[in-house]
């Protein structure tokens, strides 16, 4: 039986009649049409389908839609403020932080609640920070000076 | 001066999309009714496939249509192979399995429906009745196993002996042989984007568009247009963003020739996107050798010959180029070293597995370990250095072109200057000394070196199975802006950056008025594609050629403009300018229209009286208008060059790993890695850079972690991330990273490519770090992935 | 990978949800979901109702009372690992949380969950036995309380009954000199427990061992409560032989498991190794 839901994402209120088996993640990409969240594997374990609950980052692909109901969402397309860029944003492009870009967006929305929780991260924190982020491209250096140079921005 | 871009750490222009999430991969275009496709694959290695019952599957609400291979059998031509080697035995490979399955993984039946969740619904109600069949896995044991293709008799797929040289005397010669069997473990390419296909058939015109995730758009048009049938000029292939390919995606597979075929019968746009759990079960693997290297050797560590005796795990099934992927290992037997005599003897065996294929490196790892490996087994026996055994048999930059036994004439190089470079910036004797100290406080450290060539720039086209060249189209729009059409299909390379960096400078505009469009049969002319470190050297060159014919046009018509002989005319910083006005000409030319200033009606024409130099974009203009060009011009300014490289490239380097072993569980950390690579000259030092690392972390993985396991059923045990191990950031050392620059005299740029360097260089580095720490207790060899169970059971043995 | 079709309900009651539970006797309690939603993507479970908890007041909390701890079954692992209170009273169980999975798995996750569910190298099965956890779980009949060396009853099974929540964590607060450690091999792929060892030791006046306690996971089919090892330790000094020769009792009676990143005797090894290691660090965070 279809359930109803509604929910704010990226400042936007949604409402919407979905199956319960809905998954965040398809509700996000098939219904609001915001394909920048990504699937990756399915099991929970590349987060390229981060975004950011209620303000905790979560990998939507293992959140059914009806658990998000009622919650504020944010995605990578609803990172930037004002048509700027996130910080992080702005450190993965300045560092080279990505090549071919799928694993991109939830990379940065992870690094985002990581630079809000920890403004300062050494090198270390941010590889143990981001081991729910697979990355087949840049072997990671580059992201970790990326979310170094955001860190550093955003603390500035 | 102009701003240049050549040679700079310049940040890529593809990103903006990407990092806000506004790019589109397969699966983010969305056509309306799109009707979705999900596969029902085998779940055994080896059955007969007695009976499929989909009635039930048929009433699931959505369910449009179900497809079974002997539905189809006939209407879709075979996968195809395009690798030709005597006495091949090809398979017929039908899009969908016939009357027997053969690996798992192996698609039966295709499941259309009105959206996805109703598709896989369907999934668990159609009923097969199986019986299995036995089931070959071990490699070693394939030959003389059950046979998979009746027909053929047995599991030999091919033989093939290659190398020059006089083997026998050479190794008569050595004053002794090392040997050594190596393992290459079978890995899963896991591109994070995993393959998709979006196909639309519009009745009417009878054209078909295929947006497909892959590396080969203008390849894999020709091919499925042969495959469904329908005029390769009725058919149009589209990669959009593209997450990753890594050789998985220089294909063609099944599933993109039924996406098109079943949109054509639907008359509706039809999408399948393959789960993680369909990748690595049914997207090629890589590796999977098993080998003898045997090398002739005199006591001083002189090389004088090589053996390598190998049986390659081809799978189950011919895919685009499987079989050819062992005779490159052929061919990058020789390393950086003089080696009089070369000779592999290669069996390719069919297995109950997915097919073998392209991936990141494809073949040459394969090479360039067991050589790097054996280095270090000779330097052990004859108790020297293993820097020493190398330099000893480098072949020195003045003795170059290098022809080496494996039929090769390797560009340019000078493998010292690399060595060197790596052993300064790692502090190899002191970490040689450090590691005295670490054996002396009971501690377990080891170093590794690897010292590799790679064959890049794949390739000229009598070395390739269709076509090595590559295209490139340049023009200047009217309104000035730049635009590129590359054959080659970048996937995360950056090449819009590099080939907009190379236009700049070339054309003395700013960077951002260049856009590079690529992976478009509709727009782009015929090219190959992305894959063997050629997107630079051949691509790039391509643009580069492009970019002086069309120069020489612009000057003809600049002459005429400027009422002077063309000799009289120089090009600096965009401009044209007549005899010496150059001086005048600094800074770098702008469009003629700024975006949103454009008056309305026709445009304004450039002025010339008085002038004594135009930009080229003014002369863009001026043929475009075509009433100021001499007479026996084309309008237009637009040009097209198809580059046919005279030889591969072969980059170089050296890497040197450090590892500390756990003495109590075997777990291995590296704790330093420094990779000094000659990629010839550099467009972008960030992007290579990135290469680099990425290509590491991909030997890390197969190093440490990473292995497609099938068990003695041919059940995939590793079919999830959960079970295979990709590289994470925290399992992994920061890299110590340098360059030399040696040019390559195969293209007018002087690059040479890198996107493979760290898959070839790196693995060896590693393991030869984790042998040499290990080696007091004896140790000669490890297999990959070196898992810690493996070192813990060496320490405790001992 | 997309879950078979079941009902959803999402009750604001405890009360609410026992009673959902107990008309429809298939149905799953959905916590985070980090645990149940893999299963039902992969068909592995086919609920047809799931009764979500997760917006139940009330049930995600940490508290001190009478000197015991106690943590709301729906309370985060990034909560836990976060709590200023708990790293004070109980620093093992953010030691432990923050071992879990990866940020976004604890951001959702929760303890509750992860125990209910039992996973043969979950990391809070090992601490809930190190820390003598009582588990409280509600049904029909009301609250009883499991002691969690009878709640782990084999792979993925528990002693909950039918239609029983668990819904609160206690642990009583260590007195005295005691410390706490939890240790793990990763999986290299999934970050699950090869082994995974909590321990908590206390010491007497004279500085010997006076309790011990020590969970095992990742090594066998459920977590496991080290006897061998406890009773090693007692009286002892806790110097490197005595915590060694205990450690050497770590699978002792245990059947254990193998797999293609370790066989069932590296994993043997591997627990006495990390036993040994939690053990010492333990002691040395007593002192």
């Amino acid at each position: 039986m279809k359930q109803a839901i509604s929910m704010n994402v990226n400042g936007v209120d949604h409402a919407a009649e979905v199956e319960p088996r809905l998954l965040l993640v398809h509700y996000l990409r098939d219904t609001l049409a915001l394909t920048g969240t990504h699937v990756g594997c399915e099991t929970s374990i590349c987060g390229a389908c981060t975004v950011l609950l209620d303000g905790q980052a979560v990998k939507s692909c293992t959140v059914l839609a009806v658990q998000a109901d009622g919650g504020n969402i944010t995605t990578i397309e609803g990172l930037g403020v004002n048509g700027n860029l996130h910080p992080v944003q702005e450190g993965f492009w300045e560092q080279h932080g990505l090549q071919c870009g799928y694993c991109t967006p939830g990379m940065i929305m992870a690094s985002a609640q990581l630079i809000d929780r920890n403004p300062n991260p050494s090198r270390e924190e941010i590889r143990h920070g981001l081991d729910g982020n697979l990355c087949r491209c840049t072997g990671y250096q580059h992201i970790v000076e990326a979310v170094e140079y955001a860190a550093k921005k955003a603390s500035a | 001066m102009a701003e240049t871009y050549v040679g700079k750490r310049v940040k890529r222009t593809e990103d903006p999309r990407l990092i806000k999430g506004l790019a589109h991969y397969v699966d983010d275009i969305r056509l309306p009714d799109t009707l979705h496709v999900v596969f029902v694959r085998s779940i055994y290695a080896h059955a007969r496939i007695d009976g499929i019952d989909f009635s039930d599957a048929l009433k699931v609400p959505g369910v449009v249509a179900v497809y079974t291979g002997r539905d189809i059998a006939e209407k879709i031509g075979p996968v195809p192979c395009a690798a030709a080697l005597p006495d091949l035995k090809v398979p017929d490979y039908r899009v969908l399995a016939t009357d027997k399955v053969f690996f798992v993984g192996h698609p039966i039946a295709a499941i259309v429906a009105t959206d996805k969740y109703a598709a896989r619904d369907a999934v668990d109600l159609i009923s097969i009745n199986y019986e299995e069949l036995p089931a070959v896995v071990d490699v070693e044991a394939a030959a003389g196993g059950a046979v998979i293709h009746e027909s053929f008799g047995n599991n030999i797929a091919y033989t093939l002996t290659s190398g020059e040289g006089d083997i026998e005397a050479a190794m008569q010669s050595a004053d002794r042989i090392v040997s050594q069997k190596m393992v290459h473990q079978r890995l899963a390419p896991i591109a994070m984007e995993p393959r998709g296909v979006l196909a639309r058939y519009f009745p009417g015109e009878e054209e078909l568009t295929v947006w497909s995730s892959t590396q080969i758009p203008h390849l894999l048009r020709t091919q499925l247009a042969l495959m469904i049938g329908i005029p390769e000029n009725k058919l149009r292939v589209i990669t959009p963003e593209v997450g990753g390919g890594f050789g998985s995606k220089l294909n063609v597979y099944a599933e993109e020739a039924l996406l098109g075929w079943i949109s054509m019968q639907l008359g509706k746009p039809v999408k399948w996107i393959e789960s993680r759990r369909e990748n690595v079960a049914a997207t090629i693997h890589g590796r999977a050798q098993v080998g003898t290297i045997e090398v002739g050797v005199k006591n001083d560590g002189t090389i004088t010959g090589l053996r390598y005796n190998v049986v390659a795990d081809l799978g189950a099934y011919h895919q685009l180029l499987t079989p050819a992927i062992p005779t490159l290992t052929g061919l990058m037997l020789s390393g950086a070293y003089r080696i009089p005599a070369i000779q592999m003897n290669v069996t390719g065996v069919f297995t109950n597995k997915m097919s073998t294929d392209a991936y990141r490196g494809a073949g040459r790892p394969e090479a360039t370990y067991v050589v790097e490996r054996a280095m270090d087994v000779i330097a052990a026996e004859l108790k020297m250095d293993p820097v020493d055994v190398r330099r000893k048999n480098f072949p020195k930059a003045s003795e170059f072109p290098f022809h080496t036994a494996t039929g090769l004439d390797y560009d340019s190089g000078d493998y010292d200057a690399a060595l060197d470079k790596a052993l300064d910036l790692s502090g190899y004797q002191k970490l040689r000394d450090e590691q005295k100290q670490a054996r002396t406080a009971g501690k377990i450290m080891g170093i590794g070196l690897s010292s590799y060539v790679e064959i890049c720039a794949l390739g000229p086209s009598q070395a390739m199975p269709a076509g090595g060249w590559e295209s490139a189209t340049v023009r200047i729009e009217p309104t000035g802006t730049v635009t590129i059409l590359t054959g080659a299909s970048p996937h995360g390379q950056g090449q819009e950056t590099s080939f907009a960096q190379i236009a700049a400078d070339e054309l003395g505009v700013n960077l951002n008025d260049v856009t590079v469009i690529h992976g478009d049969t509709g727009v782009v002319q015929y090219g190959i594609g992305t894959f063997g470190s050629r997107a630079t050297a051949v691509g790039g060159t391509a643009v580069f050629i492009a970019i002086q014919k069309l120069k020489e046009k612009a000057e003809k018509i600049a002459a005429h403009m400027l009422q002077c002989e063309a000799s009289a005319i120089s090009f600096e910083a965009g401009k044209y300018c007549r005899q010496t006005a150059a001086a005048a000409g600094a800074g770098t030319s702008e469009p003629v229209v700024p975006v949103g200033e454009a008056p309305a009606g026709a445009l304004p024409e450039p002025q010339t009286e008085g002038r004594s130099s135009l930009t080229i974009q003014e002369i863009a203009l001026a043929a475009h208008i075509a009433k100021e060009i001499p007479p026996d011009t084309e309008p237009g300014l637009s040009a097209t060059y198809f580059f046919e490289p005279k030889n591969f490239t072969f980059p170089f380097g050296t890497h040197v790993c450090v590892v500390e072993i756990d003495k109590d569980t075997g777990e291995i950390k590296i704790v330093r890695y420094v990779a000094v690579d000659d990629c010839g000259k550099v467009i972008n030092p960030l992007l290579v850079d990135g290469q680099v690392h990425g290509g590491i972390v991909q030997s890390i993985g197969q190093a440490l972690y990473e292995e497609v396991v099938y068990d003695e059923q041919g059940q995939l045990v590793t079919g999830e991330l959960m079970d295979y191990a990709v590289p994470k950031a925290s399992q992994l050392p920061w890299f110590e990273t340098d360059r030399t620059e040696t040019p390559s005299p195969v293209n007018p740029l002087g690059v040479k490519g890198v996107g493979e360097a760290g898959t070839i260089g790196a693995t060896p580095a590693i393991v030869n770090a984790i042998v040499d720490a290990l080696s007091p207790y004896g140790v000669k060899h490890l297999d990959m992935p070196v898992r810690p169970e493996a070192v813990w059971r060496i320490i405790a043995n001992n | 990978m997309i879950p078979a079709s079941f009902d959803y309900v999402r009750p604001n009651t405890l009360a609410e949800a026992v009673a959902l539970l107990a008309e429809n006797e298939d149905a799953k309690i959905l916590a985070g979901g980090h645990s149940l939603i893999p299963a039902m993507k992969l068909r592995l479970a086919q609920p047809p109702l799931l009764v979500d908890i997760g917006r139940i007041k009330d049930l995600s909390y940490v508290s001190q009372e009478n000197g015991q701890i106690r943590v709301g079954a729906m309370t985060t692992h990034y909560q836990i690992e976060s709590s200023d209170l708990l790293k004070e009273i109980c620093p093992l169980l953010p030691e432990c949380a923050a071992h879990i999975g990866d940020v976004q798995v604890r951001n959702k996750g929760t303890i509750g969950g992860s125990v209910a569910h039992s996973d043969p190298a979950g990391d809070w099965p090992a601490a809930m036995i190190a820390l003598n956890a009582e588990l409280v779980a509600t049904g029909k009949n009301g609250d009883r309380t499991i002691k969690a060396d009878d709640f782990f009853v084999d792979l993925m099974t528990t002693a909950l009954e039918p239609g029983e929540i668990l819904r609160e964590i206690r642990i009583n607060r260590a007195n005295g000199r005691t410390g706490h450690a939890y240790v793990k091999m990763p999986h290299p792929a999934s970050g699950f427990a090869v082994v995974g060892v909590a321990a908590s030791v206390g010491l007497g006046a004279d500085g010997n061992c006076e309790s011990a306690s020590v969970g095992i996971t990742g090594v066998s089919s459920k977590a496991y409560r080290a006897t061998g090892v406890e009773s090693g330790l007692n009286g002892t000094k806790l110097d490197g032989q005595s915590i060694a020769n205990a450690a050497g009792h770590a699978t002792d009676g245990v059947d254990l498991n193998g797999d293609v990143f370790a066989s069932d005797e590296y994993r043997k090894h591997l627990a006495a190794v990390y036993t040994r290691r939690a053990i010492a660090l333990a002691s040395e965070r007593a002192r």
